[in-house]
């Protein structure tokens, strides 16, 4: 069996804020193993981002409470003290984020932030380090990189700064790496070549990846196993065959029904799902998809528990509805969701 | 990069023209009236009025007086013996005023300079305190320390510090004299000036304070600050490197700006009140006088150093800001 490098059990997150207590992460448990891409999906504002800010401790703040763990190699990050985690930051556990554009220091070059990373965890010279980036630039495909890594971050585009910070994310070779919707602010074609550049690197660096995206078709390249996240809640979580084959959450197949397919007929309208997520503050009673969910019924007044309602071992949803109900319903949905709901 | 610097110094002196020709109008044409008939004194006689007219060039057409007006000035300041009536003279004690202005640096240069290391040093301080420490106590008892700072009139402030600190009867910590030269003896220099310099720098010291403050925590909140800490950088380095760098450009510009204005005679009431006879002292006494040329003068030369001052502000910030440079 592969090597377990992190175990979340349990995770909650609160935020303390004027308005009231927001729970951001409610309850979320995740396995990641050597070598596998871990796929977190779901809308804005459903906690796959402070799930991952938590695991390195970047959420940690007087307003913020924690609860549950999250174990890496036999430490648990959430009590670990700040210096010991420092030493996990970047160095073992490395993130990636969203916005290129301003995830880069503007007044030093990208070769100095670079070396920076190297030279937090690893007692190397200047020009040691220097070389490293150099190399680093090149092999996650930066042309020329002996001369762009002198360049200011405003002179790269954006999918060469988000390279860019795929190379510094690897420079210190971490065992796991975040990457939060690393493509979202690049442009369809630069996000294939993310993908796959993600895809190759984790090959060759041994990483293992938890990549954070609210796009299914993304984690369909290269994700081992999905979670579907909702409300700060895991509400499905199961192989990719499992999470794109035999879908079992409502919410689920709305995502795979927004995604627009070449293989199906054009519908007149591009189908989403009704309504906003909850409120973090006032989340609703029982199943929180509930008011958006249009197969609700009274059962669903109480919250299921993420478990496993089909035959398949590890494929688990918290959905009250039967399975044969769910095939039936879901083909429906995902199919031309639009009419069915109206 | 040499193009930007030529480009930058040909726009130096476009508004230096611009300036020196507004600086005509206000106070040659504006005024209204004949000059000569101002300087001739109460009850002058016609040929005394038309002696002056002729004399200081009055009667010439306009752009004839401008450019006498501007060599005059530019002969002051060039060495070498000077004619009765081809230097920028006062009206009322018939001074040259490039020299009068020329008497008057050391002791302003000395006070702006001084005052000018203590504001941006304790400002910055202040600044990175209470961006560090924000909402807590000691952030907000900074916060009042700094808002009463920026609400003390300097003529206010100066004359208290005098009254309590230099002139009460029994020992006095500071010296009350007048200005002793840096050449003259140091410590001396450096003693009289401490009450000036204080008195200068509180309210640059709560204002740069609060801007630095909102900048730093503005900055904190940065992406990339979020990679730095992601980096697993600790938190002074996080603070000093990405933070601090990038809070920091505004205040140069302030800086650039405030400090120019100070040494170009814009210190007149910390001048006067400690009766340090600088620049800014020279302006206040003419403005008392209504002395024309040296307002003139002093004018001129404040706007030489506030377009030198911002030149060097933006030579800096293609030096502190990347992004600048390409443009």
């Amino acid at each position: 069996m592969a090597e377990r490098l992190l175990e979340v059990k349990g995770l909650k997150v609160r935020f303390a804020t004027e308005d009231g207590t927001v729970h951001a992460v409610d309850g979320v448990d995740f396995e990641l193993d050597r070598g596998k891409v871990l796929g977190i999906v779901g809308e804005s504002g459903s906690g796959k981002s402070v799930t991952a800010m938590t695991i390195l401790g970047l959420t940690r703040d007087k307003n913020t409470r924690f609860e549950g763990e999250a174990i890496y190699k036999g430490q648990n990050l959430i009590e670990l003290s700040e210096s010991d985690l420092r030493n996990v930051r970047g160095n073992e556990i490395a993130m990636i984020f969203q916005d290129p554009m301003t995830s880069l220091n503007p007044v030093y070059t990208v070769g100095d932030q670079i070396v920076e990373a190297i030279r937090t965890h690893e007692g190397t010279s200047k020009r040691d380090a220097k070389r490293r980036a150099v190399e680093l630039l090149r092999q996650v495909g930066i042309p020329n990189a002996p001369h762009r890594v002198n360049d200011y971050p405003h002179q790269f585009s954006g999918g060469m700064r988000q390279r860019a910070m795929i190379a510094m994310a690897l420079s210190c070779n971490p065992d796991v790496l975040i990457a939060d919707e690393p493509t979202t602010a690049l442009d369809v074609t630069i996000q294939a070549q993310i993908l796959e550049l993600l895809a190759n690197l984790r090959a060759d660096f041994d990483s293992s990846v938890i990549l954070i995206t609210h796009d299914l078709g993304v984690v369909a390249e290269v994700a081992d196993e999905i979670i579907v996240m909702y409300a700060g809640r895991v509400v499905e979580r199961g192989s990719k065959r499992q999470i794109f084959y035999d879908p079992q959450h409502p919410y689920t197949w709305g995502l795979l029904g927004s995604i627009p397919r070449l293989d199906r007929p054009k519908p007149k309208k591009l189908h989403s799902i009704e309504g906003t997520p909850p409120s973090l503050i006032n989340l609703p009673r029982g199943c929180k998809f509930r008011p958006r969910c249009p197969h609700a019924f009274e059962k669903c007044q109480e919250e299921p528990d993420l478990q496993r309602r089909v035959e398949d071992p590890g494929h688990l949803d918290r959905c009250w509805l039967s399975v044969e109900e769910k095939r039936r319903l879901r083909d429906a949905t995902i199919a031309g969701g639009a009419q069915v709901v109206a | 990069m040499l193009a930007f610097i030529l480009r930058r110094f040909l726009g130096m002196i476009a508004v230096l023209f611009a300036v020196s020709v507004l600086v005509f109008i206000i106070f040659v044409l504006v005024p209204g009236g004949d000059p000569a008939s101002r300087m001739a004194g109460k009850n002058p006689t016609r040929e005394n009025v038309q002696n002056i007219r002729e004399k200081w060039g009055f009667d010439r057409p306009i752009y004839i007086q401008y450019v006498k007006m501007m060599e005059k000035a530019a002969n002051g300041l060039l060495p070498g013996p000077h004619g009765e009536y081809d230097i920028l003279t006062s009206f009322q004690n018939r001074q040259d005023v490039a020299a009068e202005i020329k008497k008057g640096i050391p002791a302003t240069f000395s006070l702006c300079v001084g005052a000018g290391i203590i504001w941006l040093f304790f400002g910055t301080l202040v600044g990175i305190f209470s961006a560090i420490t924000a909402g807590r106590f000691s952030d907000r008892l900074i916060t009042t320390l700094a808002l009463i700072g920026i609400s003390m009139p300097v003529f206010w402030l100066g004359i208290v510090l005098r009254y309590f600190l230099a002139e009460k009867p029994n020992n006095p910590p500071f010296p009350d004299g007048e200005y002793v030269a840096f050449t003259v003896s140091p410590m001396q220099w450096a003693y009289h000036l401490i009450l000036p310099w204080f008195c200068l720098s509180v309210l640059f010291i709560g204002f740069y304070g609060r801007v630095l403050r909102s900048n730093m925590l503005d900055t904190m909140n940065e992406d990339y600050v979020r990679t730095a800490r992601a980096k697993g950088i600790a938190p002074s380095g996080v603070l000093m490197k990405h933070v601090l760098r990038n809070s920091l450009i505004p205040i140069v510009t302030l800086f650039g700006l405030d400090f120019a204005a100070v040494l170009g005679g814009g210190a007149i009431l910390t001048e006067t009140v400690f009766s340090l006879k600088g620049v800014g002292w020279y302006a206040a006494q003419s403005v008392g006088d209504l002395d024309l040329p040296p307002i003139m003068g002093v004018t001129l030369y404040g706007a030489f150093f506030i377009v030198t001052f911002s030149a060097i502000v933006d030579f800096l910030y293609a030096y502190l800001d990347p992004r600048v440079r390409a443009v």
